[in-house]
């Protein structure tokens, strides 16, 4: 039997493919002839292009092109271009970025030059994809929520690999481009700033990132839940509020008091998702420069708790021994 | 279900029990370490932990030789460090040597038999070269080792060369080159716990003494320059120590703030003496032996084989779990020669140290 489902539609109606709306004047030819795939079509839209690449989207792939290959490269170097232990090691290698005597100038290549250029390409790349989503968007007559949430993303990468290191006066100071390295790197960043747990801009950033996840759980859940009423039809539901829109509205009130509504509870999930990497990018812009042990300032704020001793509190045997380094 | 549904969920199951076959089955121990509710817990599986035991087993004493007798110098020729010991402790200790460094080539690993006197062979100047150090850690370096001591068989356990001793990292092949440069990390890291850590932690720190503390001691920042990157060497140091030690970072800080020594336990301040043992030994020891080793037994750099951590802990908290071995062999107790007192006054005040070691550790 013929059945509809709302995660994995197995019911695909297909019509015939199209082109979207014409294109105004300045805009490229979109690329690629529309086509109909049947597994792109359980999870989502069953058409598969047109692409709209254009200058900014052809500029944009270009420069993370070159980018990737940069890291690609030096990293299949450091394994002396052997692609066996390329694959086998692909998780630990990196493009580290220069050493910290180097401070802000251009370092040798092999030092961190290939990072100052991939980092700058990169950079690139994000921006342009930044403006191509936004006149993408504007061409279709749509709002530009969705550029404004990328370049939030952004903002948080430039705080880690560009404005931070540019305060610290070290490039030493940014984020190495690898799997396992750019993970350690973040565990030395906490420990060496005395614990990022601390940072009051890190503990927004994960209020709204573990926030973005209950909206989302709780939005998703909703609407699938009245979808056999028409609700996953969110648009309509919100000038003409049906069924579907007062069940879902009906069942928050009733559990939890207030309800969110088709309109408002897009833009909560907008912002909460928008304010993870802005107020941790500013968590990251005040490590290092304004605040230098996040534990010792929560504990001269009265954040962080103090314990009962279970055991005699040990002195620094540096204290003890004249003359001696820590 | 149907036939297709079935056959899903018949591979999820074994994709599942495919993946879950890397882990250890539980139960776990966890042994409190601190205040509850700081997750200072440290974690074993008693089932590794008894097979642990058995191979951290101390062999039998031979009996006791007494100190009746004439001292082994006036009897033996060339007898430099073990001199004072009777003729019949001597020869208990040299079999016993003989059983925990060279089992199986017995006393010609280190002697010409035909005359014993002899130093031609270079084992037996590095075996003396050994006696003083385990001298020196057992007299100056109480606040690491306590009244357990060490012994030869600490470290080499019936072995020619204790199983884990280590060399500074080979140059990186590539660093003269435009691309490639690792800056000493960034392959699989077996010292840093196979992290992508620097694979090297030991040269900085337990041959030079680089800054192992990096985190600053104010809230704000007043001039502490040590970096992120510094910050991953100290890291790949520690995993080293807690690998070696079969512990947990929480055995020797509490981790909300690693520098603090007032929330830190005890343990921190043993190894911090145990950081400076080590150095010293590497330096004061193993260097100067650069010269007696035959080149097959240097690294690749040409540097002589160097102890750390691992090489008496080997995974345990304690070495052997802390089973007393040194004190039935007086040929391995060292007195603190004046000489030596009298030229390193940090010794002095280390003793004088001690006793507030000893009294955190109650």
């Amino acid at each position: 039997m013929i059945e509809y489902q709302n995660l994995f539609t197995t019911v695909q109606a297909v019509g015939p493919v199209h082109h979207g709306i014409e294109l105004g004047h300045g805009n490229s030819p979109r690329s690629g002839e529309p086509t109909i795939v049947h597994l792109f079509g359980r999870l989502g839209n069953a058409q598969l292009g047109p692409i709209y690449l254009g200058g900014l989207g052809v500029a944009s792939l270009m420069c993370g092109l070159i980018c990737f290959n940069i890291i690609g490269l030096n990293m299949l170097a450091q394994v002396n271009w052997d692609p066996v232990q390329f694959v086998r090691q692909l998780f630990w290698l990196a493009l580290e970025p220069p050493a910290p005597q180097n401070g802000l100038a251009f370092p040798p290549m092999n030092q961190g030059g290939w990072w100052m250029f991939a980092g700058a390409l990169l950079t690139a790349s994000l921006l342009l994809w930044f403006a191509r989503t936004y006149r993408r968007a504007r061409e279709l007559g749509m709002g530009t929520h969705v550029a404004w949430a990328f370049l939030a993303a952004i903002w948080l990468f430039l705080v880690l690999g560009f404005i931070r290191p540019l305060l610290m006066g070290s490039w030493g100071e940014a984020v190495p481009f690898g799997i396992f390295p750019h993970l350690d790197w973040t565990a030395a960043f906490s420990i060496r700033y005395g614990n990022l747990f601390y940072n009051p801009f890190h503990m927004l950033s994960i209020v709204f990132l573990y926030g973005s996840v209950l909206l989302f759980a709780m939005h998703g859940g909703t609407i699938l839940a009245v979808s056999r009423y028409g609700g996953e039809r969110e648009i309509e539901q919100i000038t003409d509020r049906g069924t579907a829109s007062e069940r879902a509205g009906l069942f928050w009130r009733w559990t939890m008091g207030f309800n969110a509504t088709m309109e408002s509870i897009h833009r909560w999930a907008w912002w909460f998702a928008v304010l993870t990497p802005i107020t941790g990018g500013i968590g990251i812009l005040l490590t290092g420069t304004v605040v230098d042990n996040w534990y010792l300032w929560a504990v001269k704020h009265h954040v962080a708790p103090m314990y009962p001793a279970v055991w005699v509190p040990p002195i620094d045997p540096a204290l003890l021994i004249q003359g001696v380094k820590p | 279900m149907n036939f297709k549904q079935r056959s899903i969920l018949t591979w999820l199951a074994l994709s599942a029990v495919a993946l879950l076959a890397g882990c250890e089955r539980p139960p776990i121990d966890a042994v409190q370490h601190g205040f509850r509710g700081t997750a200072m817990v440290e974690v074993y599986n008693p089932r590794i932990v008894v097979k642990d035991l058995e191979k951290n087993v101390v062999p039998d004493a031979p009996p006791a030789a007494g100190t009746d007798g004439p001292a082994s110098s006036a009897v033996y020729k060339n007898v430099q460090v073990l001199g004072d010991l009777s003729v019949g402790e001597f020869t208990r200790t040299m079999v016993s040597m003989t059983a925990w460094v060279a089992p199986e080539q017995g006393c010609a690993y280190c002697h010409n038999v035909a005359n014993y006197a002899s130093d031609e062979i270079y084992t037996k100047v590095v075996a003396r070269k050994m006696l003083q150090m385990t001298h020196k850690i057992n007299a100056d370096y109480k606040a690491h080792v306590v009244e357990t001591g060490v012994t030869c068989y600490t470290c080499h356990r019936g072995n020619n060369i204790p199983e884990n001793i280590w060399f500074t990292a080979e140059p990186e092949a590539r660093s003269d080159g435009m691309l490639g440069d690792r800056a000493g990390q960034n392959t699989v890291s077996i010292a840093g716990a196979y992290s992508s850590l620097p694979e090297d932690p030991f040269t900085p720190y337990f041959l030079e003494a680089r800054d192992i503390r990096v985190q600053g001691e104010t809230a704000l920042p007043t001039g502490n320059a040590h970096s992120t990157k510094q910050t991953e060497w100290t890291y790949s140091l520690m995993n080293h120590m807690s690998t070696s030690l079969g512990v947990n970072c929480t055995y020797c800080h509490n981790t909300r703030s690693f520098g603090s020594w007032e929330t830190s336990p005890p343990q921190r301040v043993t190894a911090w003496y145990g950081i400076r043992m080590v150095r010293d030994l590497n330096n004061e020891y193993m260097k100067p032996l650069t010269e007696v080793f035959p080149a097959h037994r240097l690294g690749p750099t040409g540097d002589v084989a160097k102890t750390n951590c691992t090489t008496c802990h080997q995974g345990a908290y304690k070495p052997m779990y802390g089973r007393a071995m040194a004190k039935d062999y007086p040929g391995m107790k060292g007195a603190p020669s004046p000489a030596l007192a009298a030229s390193a006054p940090e010794l002095v005040a280390q003793d004088a140290a001690a006793p507030a070691v000893e009294v955190a550790a109650q």
